[in-house]
């Protein structure tokens, strides 16, 4: 190691371009992810609540599934899978295509629990007022359903962002694969992962944090 | 031709039979009382005129026009389409106000409106103005449910229903959840909507009101219609025993009725 | 579709492998809930103290475990301690260590979710009858606590069960591991994964029926 740059910050300061690139893969990759999960989600939820028998039964084996399977598991298996099919895809798409399987059970799940959760009567209201089936979900159960699916929505969205980690193990290059590369070369172990660890408190707690003031936004949501 | 008539009409739950075959005709600007014992199928009768419960036989027309199912041939359930536009000529107020908690007073009242009838939101809420002016809310219009008592949100609930025009009104025990100061306020709007002749088959339990204002009182018993006729000779000269006991009850409460 | 012809003999040869991986996973899942248990009972109890002197560290120590990924603490522990001159602890150690404070944190929350849903009069009527402030709760609060949590308490033995791969990131031969090695030996890639996937699947399934029995059993009458 440079005798001159022993420092933890003069090191951090070194590796400051791999480590922001870490850190955009880590937020690129959960973005992606949070946005597919949450798009196939909510239809594999409209799918879980309203959909036709057979169509509701493979999506609730869909769901009870890969909840059932660790993500890490998800991972490997796409990454070796997709490629011994020779798929060639990225180890980044693969990750984010794991990840996205994961995401998208728990969303839908989440999506059913909230739209089940509104009350028989809110759609008898819109029935009584003649609003067809797709008018009563656009206007009457969705609106409400969505504010109450926001908390678990949430915290899966904090999963999904701790999961990425899981992506350096197929050697993509996020925030934590970026930082033990620079413990590779400067030996400041506890430095450099205490300061990865901040980095993902500080996420967390602006997504728990925006999500709070949404929260609050819609206080007018009572019985 | 009556407005609404229904004919044999069979309601079964699972295995039990709670509609036994009621026989119903309503004329134009008639106001209905139904009375009855809880369990007796008021809820479930109306219910089934709004198409809210499906009933395995029996026939409802409204304006002549068979509603919900086929007018002939075999017997099928028409389609979503046609039994929206039917359920939006009858209103039906409900006793948990069923209020849409994401939207305010006014946009509750509009959203049958623009959705279904298709106005302009400037004509919606110029009639979602007036109707909540005349349940005595023009003060209360951007308010979320929440905001409102009980009573105000019934209120809203009732304006929401007969802003869509309908030909016919429903009321399902729409006092029942409201505490006691706040039913008379309730009660007054359906007054008056009364006296404007809107055609209204209403479920109380509030007999003071059943006798100022019913045209007709019918009084349901087991899944039948037990007795009907004006409010003078059902409260006063009823034909029998069970609708004598059960008449027995509001008297230590209101005096005789 | 792309041809891949399946070949099942490469997994029946390792089958007592990927036994044994399971139950190491399973093995390294219950120490943890055990311990995790123990420590998040003394979190719980601590979050709910008035001294803010107590409840704050416990608060911090539970917020910073569930937001940083697991898999930077199992790094950190396994790489740091070492750092910080604990030598003696293999990774099988180590990892036991990470997953605790981890169920730790997690079970905290369950424990004060459940202590301040427990119906005050049974604190009271431990009182009425003369039982002192230790024994209320070893007899009296406690017990009853433990059956409410008891789903709560199912469920994340499942997910530290599910979590109990990260460990091959350490080179811990569980079934993750395991599931890489023969599948990097034999390139056998889509029976190697979807084997593990079902041992997985099966497993978390076959806690969650279990656990079901104990918590009907237990069930508290409210
Ligand atoms: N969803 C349902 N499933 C089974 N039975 C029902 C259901 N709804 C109502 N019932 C039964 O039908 C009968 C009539 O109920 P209802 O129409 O609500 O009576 P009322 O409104 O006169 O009190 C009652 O015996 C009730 O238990
Ligand atoms: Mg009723």
């Amino acid at each position: 190691m440079d005798p001159d740059c022993s420092t933890f910050f003069c090191q951090a300061w070194t590796a400051r371009w791999s480590l922001l690139e870490g850190l955009m893969v880590t937020i690129s990759s959960s973005i992606m992810t949070i946005v597919i999960g949450t798009v196939l989600g909510f239809v594999v939820g409209l799918i879980l609540t309203y959909g036709m028998l057979p169509l509701r039964l493979l999506a609730r084996l869909y769901v009870d599934v890969m909840r059932g399977i660790p993500v890490l598991v998800l991972i490997l298996f796409t990454y070796y899978g997709l490629a011994i099919l020779k798929i060639g895809v990225k180890p980044y798409w693969a990750g984010v295509i794991a990840l996205s399987l994961f995401c998208v059970s728990h969303v839908a799940e989440n999506v059913r629990g909230a739209v089940q959760s509104i009350p028989q009567g809110q759609h008898e209201a819109g029935m009584a007022i003649g609003m067809r089936f797709f008018q009563r979900l656009r206007w009457i159960i969705l609106p409400q359903a969505v504010r109450r699916a926001l908390p678990p929505w949430v915290n899966t969205a904090l999963e999904i962002v701790k999961g990425t980690t899981l992506l350096s193990v197929i050697g993509v290059v996020e925030l934590l694969l970026a930082s033990q590369q620079a413990i590779a070369r400067n030996y400041m172990i506890l430095q450099f992962y205490m300061a990865a660890t901040i980095v993902y408190i500080i996420i967390n707690f602006s997504i728990a944090q925006a999500a709070a003031a949404l929260e609050r936004r819609y206080a007018y949501l009572r019985y | 031709m009556a407005l609404l008539s229904a004919r044999d009409i069979h309601k079964k739950y699972d295995d039990t039979e709670v509609l036994k075959g009621i026989d119903l005709d309503i004329e134009q600007s008639e106001v209905v009382a139904l009375i009855g014992a809880s369990g007796s199928g008021k809820t479930t009768f109306l219910r089934c005129i709004n198409l809210l419960e499906e009933y395995h036989q029996g026939r409802i027309e409204l304006e002549g026009e068979s509603i919900g199912y086929t007018a002939s041939g075999r017997r099928r359930k028409l389609g979503e389409r046609q039994i929206s536009a039917q359920r939006a000529k009858i209103g039906m107020v409900f006793q948990s106000f069923n209020l849409f908690p994401h939207m305010t007073a006014e946009a509750n009242v509009m959203l049958g409106l623009t959705k279904v009838r298709g106005m302009s939101n400037a004509e919606a809420a110029d009639r979602a103005r007036h109707w909540l002016d005349r349940v005595g809310l023009a003060d209360r219009r951007r308010h979320y449910p929440y905001q409102l008592s009980g009573g105000q949100q019934q209120r809203v609930a009732i304006a929401r229903a007969v802003a869509m025009e309908p030909r016919l009104m429903l009321f399902d025990e729409v006092t029942s959840a409201l505490d006691p100061e706040l039913v008379a306020e309730v009660l007054a709007v359906m007054q008056d909507l009364a006296r404007s002749g809107m055609t209204m088959v209403v479920v109380s339990h509030e007999m003071l009101f059943v006798r100022d204002v019913a045209t007709r009182v019918v009084f349901m018993d087991g899944g039948l219609v037990a007795q009907s006729g004006t409010p003078d000779e059902v409260l006063h000269n009823p034909q029998t025993e069970r609708l004598r006991s059960f008449l027995g009850r509001f008297h230590g409460i209101f005096g005789p009725v | 579709m792309i041809a891949y012809n399946f070949n099942w003999a490469v997994i029946w040869r390792n089958w007592d492998a990927f036994l044994g991986a399971l139950a190491l996973g399973l093995g390294l899942a219950v120490v943890s809930l055990v311990i995790g248990t123990i420590i998040g009972l003394f979190l719980a109890y601590a979050r709910l103290s008035p001294s803010p002197w107590i409840s704050r560290p416990a608060w911090a120590y539970v917020e910073f475990i569930r937001n940083t990924p697991l898999l930077l603490l199992i790094f950190f522990v396994y790489f740091g301690l070492p750092e910080i001159g604990i030598y003696n602890l293999d990774k099988i150690q180590s990892f036991i260590l990470t997953l605790s404070g981890y169920a730790a944190a997690y079970m905290c929350e369950v424990f004060r979710a459940g202590l301040a849903s427990m119906p005050r009069a049974y604190g009271e009527a431990a009182k009425a009858i003369g039982l002192r402030p230790w024994q209320r709760q070893r007899h009296v609060v406690l017990p009853v606590m433990f059956r409410i949590t008891l789903p709560a308490v199912s469920n994340n033995l499942i997910s530290l069960f599910k979590d109990t791969s990260l460990a091959a990131a350490i080179a811990v031969p569980e079934l993750t591991f395991t599931a890489r090695q023969i599948n990097a030996n034999t390139y056998r890639v889509i029976e190697c994964w979807l084997t593990a996937s079902a041992l997985y699947l099966v497993t978390a399934y076959a806690i969650a029926i279990a656990l079901r029995q104990v918590e009907k059993r237990y069930a508290v009458v409210r």
